[in-house]
């Protein structure tokens, strides 16, 4: 008897339609869009700074302050939030166990020990900023 | 004792006789406390004898008789009929060519590990005459990745090795962490084309479906995820002055 092992097809452009976990891995993954559409905007605010005219940067700030940009930017960092930082910092504990002695520290000190530290970070980056 | 009957697809595969896999459907009364392995071997005794799957153990020990039960891959004989709806679909574990019916070829990651080298690698000998001593504390650090059955169910889950076959895959990876982390191991740097290569950890983009399915808790991606940041971690440490090369 010679064998014949059949190869099921795989797409390659909708294997993520599959199942509800491959959804939501892609729905984490697509915050690289808002990651690279950051970037972009930074670099413009950048040049923009680095014109060195106080009118050009004040109306690039007065550019953004109006409903549909406020809406944009509310919307991506809560998008964000959601897929991205909440995701992660759950997923943290398993990158970074840690063991005290012959106990596995639980997950959750380690969860929130990250959101302390961004607290943190973010509170130091808004204090530079002068936001506060 | 309760029973109901269940609608179970099986996907049926005769490489002498078939082009391609399709489903034939038995109708089997059930009891509610049997594992849905426990109709399968109902068919093949009473319905039909040419079907044709893999299982061993009965107890979550052997890991053979790994399947896809309505879209998910787990192990038939913990996955319990009072669980499923009244239609169930079973398959072979995605990701793997189908041999015949419910059975996988699993060629491809029996080599990867060996790849792997999953014993103990010493480079100093043991003391004479004497045990290789390890504190519970260090058992700990590794004793979840001994629970593998090697059941093949984070593979069918892999969304990555189902798009490249070259990637080395989840259970294989855990399994040369759980070594890399044993404290009596010293082959760490032996396993490192299966650790640093693009088709090792990096290869994996972390959906974590591995975890998710692992009948036994071993949780690959966690193993996955810990390879990457040492991987790293040795990377940078070898930039600096008096690094080693």
């Amino acid at each position: 008897m010679s064998r014949k092992p059949y190869e099921r097809p795989v797409s390659k452009t909708t294997w993520y339609m599959r199942n509800g976990r491959y959804r939501k891995y892609m729905l984490r993954e697509v915050t690289c869009l808002l990651v690279g559409f950051y970037s972009f905007f930074a670099i413009c605010a950048l040049a923009i700074l680095a014109e060195g005219s106080p009118e050009a940067w004040t109306s690039f700030l007065e550019s953004q302050q109006n409903g549909f940009w406020i809406t944009v930017h509310a919307l991506a960092l809560v998008y964000y939030l959601v897929y991205m930082t909440f995701d992660w910092f759950k997923l943290a504990p398993k990158a970074m166990p840690l063991q005290l002695g012959e106990q596995k520290l639980a997950d959750g000190y380690i969860i929130v020990a990250h959101y302390v530290a961004w607290i943190v970070v973010t509170a130091i980056i808004f204090w530079l900023a002068k936001v506060f | 004792m309760n029973t109901r009957e269940l609608e179970i697809e099986v996907l049926r595969y005769d490489p002498e006789q078939d082009s391609e896999p399709h489903f034939q459907s038995y109708r089997v009364e059930c009891h509610e406390d049997w594992a849905i392995l426990d109709a399968l071997n109902f068919i093949k005794e009473e319905l039909d004898t040419t079907l044709a799957y893999r299982w061993s153990c009965h107890m979550m020990v052997c890991g053979s008789c790994g399947m896809m039960v309505n879209g998910e891959p787990v192990l038939t004989c913990k996955t319990f009929v009072r669980d499923l709806p009244d239609k169930v679909r079973i398959e072979p574990l995605e990701n793997f060519p189908i041999e015949r019916d419910l059975v996988v070829v699993l060629d491809d990651v029996m080599e990867k590990f060996q790849r792997a080298k999953p014993y103990i690698v010493r480079k100093d000998p043991p003391p004479e005459g004497k045990e290789y001593v390890q504190p519970r504390s260090a058992l700990y650090k590794f004793k979840q990745y001994t629970m593998c059955v090697n059941c093949m169910c984070c593979y069918a889950a892999c969304p990555q090795y189902a798009l490249d076959k070259d990637f080395i895959g989840p259970a294989v990876l855990a399994l040369a962490h759980r070594y890399n982390i044993d404290s009596r191991d010293q082959g760490k740097s032996e396993r490192l084309d299966i650790l640093a290569d693009h088709d090792g950890v990096w290869n994996c983009s972390f959906v974590g479906a591995c975890s998710e399915v692992c009948p036994k808790s071993v949780d690959p991606a966690a193993a996955l995820q810990q390879m990457k940041l040492d991987g790293a971690k040795e990377f940078w440490l070898q930039k600096l002055p008096g690094g080693k090369s």
